[in-house]
């Protein structure tokens, strides 16, 4: 679970969704593709009643006028035939040899992917094999092949280039019929006495139908200029009819004296196909919902700090080894804004473990993440407080002293030890890499070190296991080694977020109590995030319970667990099973948290409390002290004791 | 490991034994049949016959196939009618010429490749990134026969920096610095496409990888963020590039038949160009055979690279 999904719970309804087209538009350079691509179509297609010199005539007077020349606007080639003519009557051939390729491509590619994908079982591994086969080839070679057989020519140019295209629409359109062919509708329209060929053409060819346009506007322009290629080596067009690429071929020849007639028509084929590939890239965009949301976005190496507000620093004299101060961090996802911590102030003493408890999406995680700024950006930016280590703001700090915080004076164990283990270098060779990104020591003695530490955090064969790759270990044993990893360099504080979760219940108490033994026996304060309160009653001194962003109760573990103030922490409590009482009644709490972009005012648990007045509902309550604990409450379950 | 490539190399043979039955189809399937497009539409029927008995061609396709591989394990692969010479040997020949050109060229585009999508990803949306989008996009819509020319004009006529052509033996003649010489011009312009393609796959593997919660343990380790990208989110979108690398391999060796038509470069490009003119079929058979089990065996040397990068895909 990372810190976004943790906390991005949906995306609003917002107003309609614009049209494909209209996003197609949006994007300025597939805008420029459409423009550049109409131009050259509507000059292809008006050819023929534009006051054009016949593109075959030839003028041995004339013969390579330079361009710019009074009647041949671009010129005249080696038997002095007009350049411009024989472009637009050029473009138009090719034009139409690319689109009649992608058209037979796409048919008959169509075809087989539907066919294999629908029908499954022997007849798609017969025809998967064959378009393998025909993948073996190098694409250009196959259409060299082809054309050997058949003989030089346009057609048999088209034809080549079509076929060496079908393999593309196959894949293609097998892999999403593939997916389709078992969906409900499919059976339904069987069921009800379809034969296979109605409920391949009008059921799943319509669904089918977006994958073949991306198809089409991904290979059209490589079919272009695959013919263009075929005739510029003569294979395609042959005279005197003219294509680009013959036209090309022949400009080849007169390089040095004439470079004009090469660069033209060169030239159209480069507008053509880049014109094509805009548009495509576009098209693309427009229908890959992962690109639309920019969830492609790269994180960067530091959640990028942008404080509204900044509260006073605190005294130097505390001895906390880590104070958190008003911490506000936010998502911005399209035009929503998500509060994922909305104002959380921790004290975490030297050498205590405190607890962080809250329901998913409750702030937790992503508290934890600010402290290090290891929140992705985008979308998520510290918007306000401070972390405070050391009396220095690790929000102001440099870069550099972040770097040398992170693993060395804070460590953190993540969720879920599969996914936050690199799994293509072995575990000893990441221990050691923390250990040598804080200490000055060799590879040799960094691994000697790793080893020790497995077998501090007990692992068997320590000394074989550190050259394991982490798929090769069990759960338990991927998380001992995360364990391990946050101890290499004896941090004064260790935040674990959700550390056993992952786990088998039978491992999570062996890990719990390994770290709670380990964090005693290095003195090392603990920020142990956690929605389990048996976990918490085990090795936590105090607790913080946390609800849609903020700190709702804190205090020590007996008084929070044995005398909760806050409504929300007595449900929550109220919702842990005891082993030996059949008889406790399990309340899952009613109703949903709010959605952190849209936060009530006033207290944001209202909604779900059974003692919620109106005045909870007024303004803004804030965490008051009770004792020697602080709670969010109007009307705290345990008596105010001033 | 060594079982691992055994393994790889026992699956090659279905697809090498597919690889030769269609390029032996190529004969048997020549409209009117080969011995007329050898001898020509006007050939008497009687030399055609003659021919066809002296090809084999009048016994059953199955029969001529198995008599056609039999000869191909020994190294027959018939006699060019255009060059009067067994096709295998200047096939072999021609595949010197071509592996320096297209080899040469896979390194370059496997290096500026990687490297523009490495900056790509990591300054995305930045001015890299957009000069390396931009850089793309040309390179992948312009017609590499096309930009052959511009170089020759700008680098051979203009500046005359180097040769536009006249590489005719690939080895001996004027030694290395030669072979240079007449190297970048040709091998520039084939890898421009694939670099560019390359750089797109790469740029978005390394977004992908970068968004793992592997990297983010990278940086809580206090790992610079150079190692954090070279190392360890490069290494990750190197094991999804690599395949990938293999499958451009086959627009490198296909686009050499243009390039080494435009700088007149002795390979089996410009060799196929010429026997599909002169209508020398087993020449064609021979080249293309040649360079498909090339293309396969490079994908092959991907895949395998691909499973020393990551241990999991060994099981």
């Amino acid at each position: 679970m990372t810190a976004a999904s943790d906390t991005v719970v949906a995306k609003p309804a917002k107003s309609a969704r614009p049209s494909s087209f209209r996003l197609l538009t949006n994007n300025r350079l597939a805008a420029l593709g459409l423009i550049v691509l109409g131009i050259v179509v509507a000059l292809a297609l008006l050819t023929p009643i534009l006051p054009l010199d016949n593109p075959d005539v030839t003028d041995p007077a004339d013969r390579l006028l330079p361009p710019g020349t009074a009647g041949h606007l671009l010129g005249t080639d080696h038997l002095g035939r007009d350049i411009l003519s024989r472009l637009l009557w050029g473009t138009r051939v090719s034009l139409a040899v690319g689109l009649s390729a992608t058209l037979i491509a796409a048919f008959f590619g169509s075809l087989i992917g539907l066919v294999a994908g629908y029908f499954g079982g022997r007849t798609d591994a017969l025809l998967m094999r064959s378009i393998d086969m025909l993948m073996a080839f190098p694409y250009i070679l196959l259409a060299l092949g082809i054309v050997a057989v058949l003989g030089p020519g346009l057609l048999n140019a088209l034809y080549a280039i079509a076929v060496v295209n079908i393999p593309f629409f196959a894949r293609n359109i097998r892999g999403v019929t593939r997916g389709l062919a078992h969906r409900e509708f499919v059976d339904a329209a069987r069921l009800s006495g379809k034969g296979h060929a109605g409920v391949l053409f009008t059921e799943v060819l319509p669904n089918v139908l977006p994958v073949i346009v991306i198809t089409m506007s991904s290979t059209v322009g490589w079919m272009i200029l695959e013919t263009a290629g075929l005739s510029f080596l003569g294979l395609g067009v042959q005279p005197p009819q003219a294509d680009l690429g013959s036209m090309l071929g022949e400009g080849r020849k007169l390089l040095f004296n004439a470079p004009f007639v090469s660069v033209i028509p060169g030239l159209m084929i480069f507008a053509l196909v880049m014109s094509i590939n805009l548009i495509g890239d576009g098209v693309r965009d427009v229908l890959d919902p992962r690109l639309r949301s920019g969830a492609l976005a790269r994180p960067s190496a530091r959640t990028r700090v942008d404080r509204r507000e900044v509260p006073a620093m605190p005294d130097r004299e505390t001895d906390d080894a880590l104070d958190v101060i008003d911490l506000k961090t936010e998502f911005t996802v399209g035009s929503s804004v998500y509060r994922a911590v909305g104002g959380v102030s921790l004290d975490l003493k030297d050498k205590e473990c405190l607890g962080l408890v809250g329901e998913s999406g409750s702030g937790k995680s992503v508290t934890a993440m600010s402290v290090l700024g290891l929140v992705a950006t985008p979308p998520g930016a510290i918007v306000g407080g401070r972390v405070v280590v050391d009396g220095a703001d690790l929000l102001e700090v440099s870069d550099e002293t972040l770097r040398g915080l992170r693993g060395g004076k804070i460590s953190m164990i993540f969720q879920d030890p599969l996914s936050t283990l690199h799994p293509l270098f072995t575990v000893g060779d990441q221990i050691a890499e923390a250990i040598r990104s804080h200490h000055p020591v060799g590879h040799a003695e960094a691994w000697k070190r790793s080893v020790a530490l497995l077998e501090l955090v007990r692992i068997p064969n320590a000394r074989e296991r550190a050259s394991s790759y982490p798929h090769e270990l069990s759960g338990g044993m991927r998380q001992r080694v995360c364990i391990a990893m946050a101890l290499a360099n004896d941090s004064d504080v260790l935040i674990a977020d959700e550390p056993t979760t992952a786990l088998d219940v039978t491992v999570q108490a062996q890990v719990l109590r390994l770290l709670d033994d380990l964090r005693r026996e290095k003195g090392a304060a603990v920020l142990f995030i956690t929605h389990d309160f048996g976990v918490v009653s085990e090795i936590c001194d105090r607790v913080a319970v946390m609800y849609a962003g903020r700190i709702v109760e804190l205090g020590t573990t007996d008084d929070v667990l044995s005398r909760p103030a806050h409504p929300y922490t007595r449900k929550l409590i109220d919702c842990v099973p005891i082993l030996g009482d059949p008889d406790r009644r399990l309340d899952a709490i009613e109703g949903l948290p709010p959605t952190v972009n849209r936060l009530p005012p006033g207290c944001a648990f209202a909604d779900r409390c059974p003692r919620v007045r109106d005045d909870c509902r007024a303004g803004e309550i804030a965490l008051a002290d009770i004792g020697d604990r602080q709670v969010r409450c109007l009307y705290p379950l345990v008596e105010t004791e001033e | 490991m060594l079982a691992y490539v055994f393994k790889r190399l026992l699956a090659l043979i279905p697809i090498i034994i597919g690889l030769t039955i269609i390029v032996f189809l190529m004969i048997a399937l020549i409209p009117g049949g080969t011995a007329v497009a050898i001898l020509g539409p006007l050939a008497s029927p009687d030399a055609v016959a003659k021919l066809n008995a002296e090809l084999g061609l009048d016994r059953p396709l199955v029969e001529q196939y198995l008599s056609w591989m039999g000869n191909l394990l020994q190294g027959d692969m018939g006699r060019s009618y255009s060059l009067k010479r067994p096709v295998i040997d200047e096939v072999f020949e021609r595949f010197y010429a071509t592996s320096i050109l297209a080899g040469t060229s896979l390194i370059l585009c496997s290096i500026f490749g990687l490297l523009a999508g490495i900056v790509s990803a990591v300054r995305q949306f930045g001015w890299g990134d957009r000069l390396v989008t931009f850089f793309v996009l040309i390179g992948i819509s312009t017609p590499s026969f096309w930009l052959g020319l511009l170089l020759i004009m700008l680098f051979a006529v203009e500046w005359q920096i180097f040769p536009p052509s006249g590489m005719y033996l690939a080895y001996g003649g004027g030694g290395i610095l030669d072979l240079l010489d007449h190297l970048v011009l040709p091998a520039v312009t084939l890898a421009v496409v694939a670099t560019g393609v390359i750089a797109r796959l790469t740029r978005t593997a390394m977004l992908e990888v970068l968004r793992q919660d592997y990297i983010r343990t990278a940086r809580a380790k206090g790992l610079t963020e150079r190692r954090v990208i070279y190392r360890h989110a490069f290494k990750s979108a190197l094991v999804t590039v690599i395949p990938l690398i293999g499958v451009q391999a086959g627009l490198v060796i296909g686009g050499a038949v243009y390039i080494e038509t435009v700088f007149q470069w002795p390979g089996i490009g410009r060799m196929l160009v010429g026997a599909i003119s002169t209508r020398d079929i087993l020449l064609v058979q021979g080249g293309v055979l040649l360079l498909a089990v090339t293309y396969v065996l490079i994908n092959l040397a991907a895949d395998i690279v691909q499973t020393i990068l990551d241990p999991r895909l060994k099981s």
